[in-house]
């Protein structure tokens, strides 16, 4: 294993490079603006055969990339915040007819005002729209979550699009030591995408994109969710498949010394490293305390939240996101789909910077909680 | 059961939706006066008129283009 | 010419008796044949034609919504050359709202990008699927239903947005007006499409019974008394280069393609002549 230093978005890049897609609509967006770049310079380079356009906007990238998936090939594009926002109409539309397609987001807050840092709002608001989601806390998970994602996409018990979410600027900006896999071995772990279900092809004449009346729309569309909890077992598989080949091993959540802690906090993405050094802290003091980071966020893995939290005393839910008048989404999805009391904190939107000392101050929070969220890290005067 | 993606693999299957049953008026093509000129066969919005000059009235929702863009009048508009 | 004799729009579907648009589709797939790909923006024609789980496309058809056709098209094209099949034609069927308004951005990005892509505006002068709406494309004096006339309007107050000349301005290879109600010289327009290599970009005028309020058994009519007045006028841009390709041997009145449509009711013969005198203009320019 040769270990190269990296960001997320370089990281990305390599992952797309190995997964071979043919066709790569993207459009340039702080903090992703990097992965577009590398993607063009490997085709420039022809280090990656695929067609990539330069498309005028977000909303015609995952456009063209539903049109180019259509016609049965694989697809990448990147997007952020904004961008991803204007593609909203079409994230559904793509994931309704049922695209395998892996898209990178470099969460980044949601204008206005205008911000071009960090937090998770941009690709929270699009949780309902059937797309799978991943938030990796470093590059090397970035790189092999892109791998894996298009092996459970294009699952014929799946079909659903992946969106790779990874922290603006903490991660699409900063360098880690990561492992590229080997192209041999990534070729056997991912074959072409050979589609039965969606291909434009004049000698099988199909329709694609068709009119439903009330009929159809309903089952249409629990189909989606049906495929959407088939894809929790699919991803398992996939996950190990990984594992035995690569040797990294992906859950749905990762368990940080929470097996006997007393105060657990949950949380997505970047965040998790610096709760894992509190959590190591404190546990030298004594304190009895164990990070659950949620890798997958769709599907919401309910029943491995709740196994690894339900011995603890204290839980607290740290969201990068929130939803007016209830709070954190993680938070409030946890708290409807189990029978936990768990503390919400909202942190770091607009890049605000989380330190130890917030974690810490949340540890605290959630072992004496209050029935209302907390915003943790406002100016003193907000508070 | 809805195909994924709600896609359909039969191509040309709205011919199962007989749309003769919306004409009110019969276009009737007097083959005798007819000049093969192919203004019918061309302008039909339905595609229901073959080479041979037959009308598929289980298709033709009678708008009477083919009538009216007949050059000798073949075409008479009959009510239903 | 030849009238190809295979359909590849079946019978069936939807639309309204007397629909031009369906003629329009029709006579272009006729020329494109069977090794085609077509994209559709939302509009009558998605509507009309693949009311699941039935579809009237006898090719490979797909829709994904209103403004991104030519950026659908553009993934279509891209992944068939990806695939080495560039001998399959990749055409697009948009409506006029979803050509010069809500998809100008996609479309002016694919043209401008060189796809080689046929992109045909089928152009009824209005929203005509969410029940006669004006758009960027409705003519000076038409009333529609967010353009009415009354006492305060004589209805659409802006001149028609002249979308080939926009497209012309991308540099597009091949630039072409048409009418469904001159069927040599569209089909002519269609293979000369297919045939060059890059973009290509055909305004089909496309009169609409429903919308422009006149006797289904006329649809041909009036699109020929558009063409025969000057208010519709054929011609192409090759490389550059512009041509009249059908000039009316006695132009008509344009009151009489006027006084023919309900939308058109309402106009007093100073308005009409006001319309008249815009169109004698271009007609007097371009020597019809």
């Amino acid at each position: 294993m040769v270990l190269k230093v990296m960001s997320s978005n370089q990281a990305i890049a390599e992952a797309v490079k190995l997964a071979k897609p043919k066709v790569i609509p993207v459009y340039p967006i702080t903090p992703q603006t990097t992965i577009s770049e590398y993607l063009a310079k490997y085709v420039a380079d022809g280090d990656i055969n695929a067609e990539y356009i330069r498309v005028e906007s977000e909303h015609s990238a995952i456009s063209a990339c539903l049109g180019a998936s259509g016609t049965g090939v694989r697809v990448f594009t990147a997007t952020s915040s904004q961008g991803l926002a204007l593609m909203h109409e079409i994230i559904f539309a793509a994931a309704g007819l049922r695209a395998p397609i892996v898209m990178a987001d470099a969460n980044r807050a949601l204008s206005a005002p205008l911000s071009i840092w960090n937090d998770q709002q941009d690709s929270i608001s699009e949780r309902d729209s059937g797309w799978m989601q991943i938030y990796a806390e470093n590059g090397q998970e970035a790189l092999d979550s892109v791998l894996m994602s298009y092996k459970v996409s294009e699952n014929k018990e799946v079909l659903l699009p992946t969106m790779v979410c990874v922290d603006g600027f903490i991660l699409t900006h900063t360098v880690d030591p990561v492992d590229v896999p080997d192209e041999e071995e990534v070729d056997k772990f991912l074959p072409d995408y050979n589609p039965e279900h969606a291909y434009l092809d004049p000698k099988r004449p199909m329709s694609i994109g068709t009119f439903t009346d009330p009929d159809y729309y309903m089952e249409a569309r629990h189909d989606m969710e049906v495929a959407m909890e088939k894809a929790k077992a699919v991803i398992s598989d996939v996950s190990q498949e990984f594992a035995d080949t690569f040797g990294r091993k992906y859950d749905f959540i990762e368990k940080y010394r929470s097996e006997d802690a007393d105060t657990i906090l949950i949380a997505m993405g970047s965040i998790c490293s610096t709760i894992k050094d509190v959590v190591d802290e404190l546990r030298e003091q004594g304190e009895k305390v164990g990070l659950v980071r949620v890798r997958v966020f769709r599907p919401f893995p309910v029943e491995e939240i709740y196994d690894a939290i339900k011995g603890a005393s204290n839980v607290g839910v740290i969201d990068k996101n929130f939803s007016f008048s209830i709070g954190g989404v993680l938070h409030n999805n946890i708290k409807s789909m189990m029978d936990v009391n768990a503390a919400g904190f909202i942190v770091g939107l607009g890049g605000r910077d989380i330190k130890p000392s917030h974690i810490k101050e949340i540890v605290e929070k959630t072992n004496n909680p209050s029935d209302k969220p907390q915003w943790i890290g406002l100016n003193k005067e907000e508070q | 059961m809805v195909a994924i993606g709600a896609a359909v693999k039969e191509p040309g299957s709205t011919r199962k939706n007989k749309t003769g049953s919306w004409r009110t008026f019969k276009p009737i093509l007097d083959k005798e006066t007819c000049i093969e000129c192919e203004n019918c066969v061309m302008f039909c919005p339905e595609g229901c008129i073959d080479k041979n000059y037959d009308i598929d009235y289980d298709y033709c929702k009678g708008c009477g283009i083919c009538a009216e863009e007949c050059p000798v009048k073949a075409i008479k508009m009959e009510r239903e | 010419m030849e009238l190809p004799e295979k359909e590849f729009l079946a019978p069936g579907h939807r639309a309204c008796a007397g629909c031009g648009a369906t003629i329009g589709v029709r006579l272009a797939l006729k020329m494109l044949g069977e090794n085609t790909v077509a994209v559709s923006a939302t509009g009558c024609l998605e509507v009309i034609t693949t009311p699941y789980p039935e579809t009237a496309w006898e090719i490979p058809w797909m829709h994904v919504a209103f403004e991104n056709a030519a950026a659908v098209a553009s993934g279509v094209e891209s992944a068939l050359k990806a695939q080495g099949k560039t001998d399959t034609n990749v055409v697009v069927f948009g409506g006029d709202g979803g050509t010069a308004d809500i998809g100008l951005q996609a479309l002016s990005g694919a043209m401008e990008r060189g796809h080689n892509l046929i992109y045909i505006c089928y152009d009824n002068e209005a929203y005509m699927n969410t029940g006669i709406q004006r758009s960027g494309a409705t003519p000076y004096g038409a009333s529609t239903t967010t353009s009415p006339h009354g006492k305060e309007s004589f209805g659409e107050d802006k001149p028609k947005k002249n979308m080939p000349m926009i497209m012309a301005a991308h540099g597009v290879p091949y630039v072409a007006t048409a009418s469904i109600s001159y069927p040599e010289d569209f089909m002519k327009k269609v293979k000369k499409a297919a045939e060059v290599d890059g973009p290509a970009y055909i305004h089909l005028q496309q009169p609409c019974t429903t919308g422009w309020g006149y006797s289904p058994a006329k649809t041909i009519d009036l699109g020929r008394l558009a063409v025969e007045t000057g208010s519709w006028i054929l011609y192409e841009i090759e490389e550059g280069e512009f041509k009249v390709t059908y000039r009316p041997i006695q132009r008509k009145m344009v009151s009489e393609y006027l006084n023919a449509q309900k939308r058109f009711k309402h106009l007093s013969d100073l308005e009409k002549e006001k319309i008249q005198s815009h169109v004698d203009a271009i007609c007097v320019e371009l020597k019809i």
